[in-house]
């Protein structure tokens, strides 16, 4: 498989007022075709800022992202992002959200009918076209968040980002959407990154776990192939070995390699450290 | 036994009532206890304020006579129209005069050319009404061209923000009557033509009109636009919008909600200022007609200055209503305009 993504080198360091915080230092990874990874780490661990430089969404100190032979200098459809809360526009509706994506990406290349068609088909491919004139107040968190994942693959980007999305939903419609998403998967084969701290939604949906060390200064701690049959199913997964060995696999790597000390009196620096770094990547 | 019927008399005949309003205004959900408060409450504070009023209203006695009651008021109200309808009434009579003079002239002489000269008779309290009303909107209208596109552009633009952002602080505290003066000044030095499309004074007080009305506007449509979620300047960035899509689109309909907060608020300044400002300048309007009743001081002024006082709160109470209504209408989030 070719490599359609490659982060290299990357380091990202933010100006606070108490001076420079290394977040990232030489971070490293190829991505294939088609391939479906998850970035996995504990809170802080500077995930999400890793995701935002592919996005386009921060610029890292160093470093760079060459997505198909280019280089990534700011953000663009073609790297579409799913973001933790939805980010739909209230005041319009499910179509209309998805609508704006279509029109902005495809409004020279596609007619009206063509336009409408490949709007609903989107929606349908999230199952939501039965609400597809509800807007954001008027429908659920999850189906909010299906039609955040609708107008990103509307937009039939190269490489899909997910800032954990499922992250705000509760366990049981987390669940349905990961089948959605599998399903999805099956059909388009899209190349995905998907930010996570849920053990099992990573080993269920991923190709390759990245688990990344804690920062400041983080990094690609260790690469997790996850070989599993496709499709795969959570019942039958629940009692296969190999799943559970990878399952496993990542709690070492969190829990004991990668151990979190929290201290219950916060330490002030890393906490005004972290703000400020989600702020910037905010 | 007889405690139970009289309940279920009270229901059956309250019912059809209820049923009535709930027709009238094509709603239902009238229920005994919402009725009581939103009519049966109101109504009894009404009362009960006309009775302190005109129990106060005899015992102050001033040099035109006693202040005058609710009575005395409403009778005026009364009178205020019949001067509207008898001064339209000449008005009509000079037309038609002038008319027939014109005719009866051009009959004689073909060459003639006809004069018309419009009546000039005294402004009346429904004319006074209209030019305070044409002021405050057209007064209200300039500011919000000038003020909304300047929110969103300092809401945006943190630079222009920090350069700007004195000059609105200290202006934004001064009362435009401060400011009147100075418009009327430069309005006589400047707008000099032969044929003026509107009024010199007129000009003043739609200008002191749109200054007041212009930071309240300013300030919060820059604060709804700056406040704009970061998520949806993200989604516009990965989007690529244009920058005049991204105002469009995204910038526009998310501060709409404050934009009207603070077309609301300029708004009632606005009507409470052109009332002093007319009545400082002795511009066309409801402050010139309340200034010129207090000068007059006939027995009827007081009572006179009182329908003025009144009209001019239920003037700036529907302005306030529609405003509102018109937020509802405009605006997505329903749950930040319910009051």
């Amino acid at each position: 498989m070719s490599t359609l993504l490659d982060i290299s080198h990357i380091d990202m360091v933010f100006e606070t007022p108490k001076g420079p915080f290394t977040a990232l230092q030489g971070v490293d990874l190829k991505i294939a075709e088609g391939e479906f990874v998850s970035l996995i780490g504990h809170s802080g661990c500077g995930k999400s800022t890793v995701l935002n430089i592919v996005a386009g969404l921060l610029q890292a100190t160093s470093g760079g992202v060459i997505l198909n032979g280019k280089e990534v200098s700011e953000p663009g459809p073609e790297r579409a992002v799913v973001f933790q809360n939805h980010s739909l526009l209230p005041w319009l509706t499910a179509y209309q959200n998805v609508e704006l994506a279509v029109k902005q990406v495809f409004g020279r290349t596609k007619s009206k009918s063509e336009i409408k068609e490949w709007i609903e088909y989107n929606l349908q491919l999230v199952h939501m076209d039965h609400a597809m004139h509800k807007r954001p107040d008027e429908i659920s968190g999850g189906m909010k968040q299906r039609v955040g994942i609708a107008r990103a693959l509307a937009m039939q980007p190269e490489i899909l980002l997910m800032d954990e999305p499922f992250g705000a939903l509760d366990a049981l419609t987390r669940a349905h959407m990961q089948d959605s998403l599998m399903e999805i998967q099956q059909e388009l084969n899209n190349t995905v990154i998907m930010i996570t701290h849920d053990v099992d939604e990573a080993v269920l949906l991923s190709d390759r776990i990245v688990m990344m060390s804690n920062g400041p200064a983080a990094t690609v701690g260790e690469i997790l192939e996850i070989n599993l049959e496709r499709p795969r199913g959570r019942l039958e997964l629940a009692q296969d070995p190999e799943y559970t060995r990878l399952r496993s696999e990542v709690l070492k790597f969190l829990y004991e390699k990668q151990r979190k000390v929290e201290s219950l009196i916060k330490n002030k620096d890393s906490t005004v450290s972290k703000r400020s770094q989600q702020n910037v990547a905010a | 036994m007889s405690e139970a019927s009289t309940v279920g008399q009270v229901e059956s005949s309250k019912q059809p009532l209820l049923s009535l309003l709930n027709d009238l205004v094509g709603k239902t959900g009238f229920t005994p206890k919402s009725v009581f408060q939103t009519f049966v409450l109101p109504l009894i504070g009404v009362c009960a304020f006309l009775l302190i009023w005109s129990a106060a209203a005899q015992k102050i006695d001033t040099s035109l006579g006693k202040f005058p009651g609710p009575a005395v008021v409403w009778e005026q109200f009364g009178s205020l129209y019949d001067e509207h309808v008898t001064e339209r009434e000449k008005a009509e009579a000079f037309y038609e005069r002038q008319e027939k003079r014109n005719a009866a002239r051009m009959e004689k002489d073909p060459d003639y050319i006809p004069k018309t000269r419009a009546y000039t008779g005294k402004e009346t309290f429904l004319d006074q009404i209209g030019t305070s009303l044409v002021t405050v909107m057209s007064g209200f209208l300039l500011a919000a061209m000038v003020a909304i596109p300047l929110g969103i552009a300092i809401g945006l633009n943190k630079t222009l923000s920090a350069a700007v952002n004195p000059v609105i602080q200290i202006f934004k505290p001064v009362s435009p009557l401060a400011w009147l003066p100075l418009v009327t000044m430069v309005v006589s030095a400047v707008y000099v033509s032969p044929d003026p499309l509107v009024a010199k004074s007129f000009l003043n007080s739609m200008i002191t009109v749109m200054l007041c009305c212009l930071w309240p506007m300013v300030i919060n449509t820059s604060v709804g636009v700056s406040s704009l979620d970061n998520d949806l300047v993200n989604v516009s960035r990965v989007l690529k919008l244009s920058a005049i899509k991204h105002v469009q689109k995204i910038v526009l309909p998310a501060s709409v909600p404050m934009i009207f907060t603070g077309m609301r608020l300029s708004l009632g300044v606005a009507w409470m200022v052109l009332i002093a400002a007319e009545m400082l300048a002795q511009n066309p309007g409801l402050g010139k007609f309340v200034w010129d009743e207090f000068q007059n001081g006939s027995s009827n002024s007081l009572a006179r200055i009182m329908v003025a006082v009144i009209v001019i709160g239920v003037i700036g109470f529907g302005l306030d209503r529609t405003m509102l209504s018109i937020q509802r209408y405009a605006s997505w989030d329903k749950s930040k305009s319910s009051h």
